[in-house]
């Protein structure tokens, strides 16, 4: 059966970008533990020879004509930015401290 | 209270390009019984009371001039909030898009303004259409007006809610797991799921790529279908679109409501009854079942052995879906951005783990670091490999059972609406709502819920799902509208004349 420790939970909301609160680790560990364990019965045919589906409508490469067509205007791509300047995204300082 | 408001799609249509009544008139009536009742059911988020009457007087000149844009045109409609809209804030029920205005419109957005359908407004839902009671909305949940302590299914609740309080004749759902049909099924109205490629997603702000599909909600099989019409369709903005003319689901909705099922083959799916199922929804689905069979359907039992593992894989494969789609929202471009006020002090890493922590709700996040997880190196095999060949086996259990059958069908929900809050604590409880409705998305194929009964222990509506092969839509319209008639006529009239009267509730 498999587990889920607050430890790992903690190492995954940092890999996924969130700053979960100490309550929440609590929390979800819990939950996800018992989560983990209901949809760890599809391992049951992890050994079986089948194609995998990732797509219930087979599809491959689909592409458009490669011709010029309209898109938003610079002011309708920057109407929703938190912060904007100079026509472009005002964003925070990409690098940390010790980098 | 107007009486309008409970006519059909169909037939206020019929009035309206008769002149009968205008569009800004009936529009009206919706926005006077919105403003009545939404403040008990709060199914909208946002109602575009100045739009609609100039998108309803925009259908009325066409008219005087002898043009009708479509077999609806002039009708109102609830707008699931995960469609884009340019006219009103797109939030899909989270704090991170709070009062975001999209740059453009979905193209069901597009398909509904060119047919003359009239927007009344946005509905609630589950945030990013994740859950199955409404309940994880950051704007507090919607009501069932069945009973207004009860949930009305999710994540489309507000769809499903709008449609039994006589808010709207029809609403726009969008299905991932089951969010059209289970709220179809717990507010005794039509949900449609159509075959996955056939709706466009562009516009559709993502939650699984792999399974969403938008679909017509209504009070009737016909009115359901009128709208599938509207929406379906190619669109190249879809690279999953699939390019085929739109299935005849108006006709084959007609058909059925003559009455006459004879040499149609109705399959009953083993799989979905016993334990944890409530005896009122097994009751009125074998009686559904009994209805078929005097129609003149045959119906057979049939084996899904597979569909056991549908509910893990789709907690497989929806969460790590999501866990991608959902890193779009990292507070650079668009949506909530939390930077303490001091922008230039934080770093983007910082900025954008602050800003999806306050713009997530728990669910949200639970299913991101599950989704994380299924995703990682060392589990990828174990978890999203295994899910994805049970994807293939519950293809093939349908190819099978449909090498036998027109259609299948089964309850939509093991029990009826459950009180608000009563599985909040306890996500796997939640999840198993999704138990019967999520075999069809995995696969892709057609499915819809129609209104089935009031279960006899607690009065609650029940629903018949009926499930067609992928590009067959037509068959469940079929046989849907033929129960519908033998149902109303059983029952003394359509169920939903039966929801409690509002403003007696909320007084």
């Amino acid at each position: 059966m498999p587990s889920i420790s607050r430890d790992e939970v903690a190492h995954l909301a940092r890999l996924a970008r969130l700053a979960v609160t100490d309550d929440e680790l609590d929390l979800f560990a819990g939950q996800l533990d018992a989560i983990l364990n209901a949809v760890a019965q599809v391992s049951e045919v992890s050994q079986q020879d089948v194609p995998p589906t990732s797509h219930a409508v087979p599809l491959t490469n689909v592409f458009r004509e490669d011709v010029v067509r309209p898109c938003l205007t610079q002011q309708q791509a920057l109407a929703g930015a938190p912060a904007a300047e100079e026509g472009r995204f005002r964003v925070p300082r990409i690098l940390g401290e010790e980098q | 209270m107007s009486e309008l408001i409970r006519l059909s799609a169909a037939d206020l249509a019929d009035k309206i390009h008769k002149r009968e009544v205008s569009a800004v008139e009936v529009t009206q009536a919706h926005l006077d019984r919105i403003a009545a009742v939404d403040g008990a059911v709060h199914a909208f988020l946002h109602v575009n009371t100045e739009g609609a009457l100039a998108a309803a007087a925009k259908v009325d000149e066409q008219i005087a001039v002898g043009e009708v844009a479509s077999p609806l045109a002039g009708v109102p409609l609830a707008l699931k909030d995960v469609l884009t809209t340019v006219d009103e804030p797109t939030t899909v029920g989270s704090k991170i898009l709070e009062n975001w205005l999209p740059p453009y419109d979905a193209t069901v957005t597009e398909r509904l303004r060119a047919a003359g359908v009239v927007i009344l407004g946005k509905t609630n839902m589950d945030e990013f259409a994740m859950g199955s009671s409404t309940e994880n909305s950051a704007y507090g949940p919607t009501h069932n007006p069945w009973d207004l302590e009860r949930i009305p299914g999710g994540s489309g609740g507000g769809s499903s809610a709008s449609l039994a309080a006589f808010e709207a004749p029809l609403a726009i759902g969008t299905d991932t797991g089951g969010s059209i049909r289970q709220p179809g099924a717990v507010t005794g109205t039509v949900g449609v799921k159509p075959t996955y490629g056939t709706v466009s997603r562009y516009g559709l702000v993502a939650f699984s790529s792999s399974l969403d599909q938008a679909g017509p909600c209504a009070r009737t099989v016909l009115d359901a279908a009128l709208l599938h019409e509207v929406i379906a369709g190619y669109d190249p903005m879809d690279s999953t679109s699939i390019n085929q003319p739109v299935r005849p689901v108006v006709e084959a909705a007609r058909q059925g409501a003559t009455g006459d099922l004879k040499g149609v083959k109705v399959g009953v799916v083993r799989e979905f009854r016993g334990e944890g199922y409530q005896q009122g929804v097994i009751d009125c689905f074998d009686a559904a079942v009994q209805q078929l069979r005097e129609l003149g359907a045959e119906v057979v039992e049939v084996s899904c052995p597979h569909f056991k593992y549908a509910l893990g894989a789709y907690y497989l494969i929806a969460p790590s879906e999501a866990s991608s789609n959902l890193a779009r929202f990292d507070a650079m471009r668009y949506g909530l951005r939390v930077d303490g006020g001091a922008l230039g002090e934080l770093s983007a890493e910082e900025v954008m783990s602050l800003t999806r922590e306050a713009g997530f709700g728990p669910e949200v996040k639970r299913r991101i670091i599950l989704g994380t997880y299924a995703l990682s190196a060392g589990y990828y095999d174990a978890y999203y490999g295994s899910a994805q060949k049970v994807r293939t086996l519950i293809s093939r259990d349908f190819s099978a059972a449909f090498e036998q059958v027109d259609v299948l069908v089964a309850p939509t929900t093991p029990t009826t609406a459950f009180k608000i809050g009563e599985r909040i604590d306890d996500p796997l409880a939640m999840y198993l709502n999704d138990l019967c409705t999520i075999p069809s998305n995995l696969a892709g194929n057609a499915a819809l819920s129609v209104p089935a009964g009031l279960a006899a222990e607690d009065g609650l509506p029940t629903g018949l799902p009926v499930m067609a092969p992928a590009l067959a839509d037509e068959r469940m319209y079929r046989v849907a509208a033929a129960y519908e008639v033998a149902r109303d006529a059983a029952q003394g009239g359509p169920l939903i004349n039966r929801v409690p009267e509002l403003e007696a509730i909320s007084r």
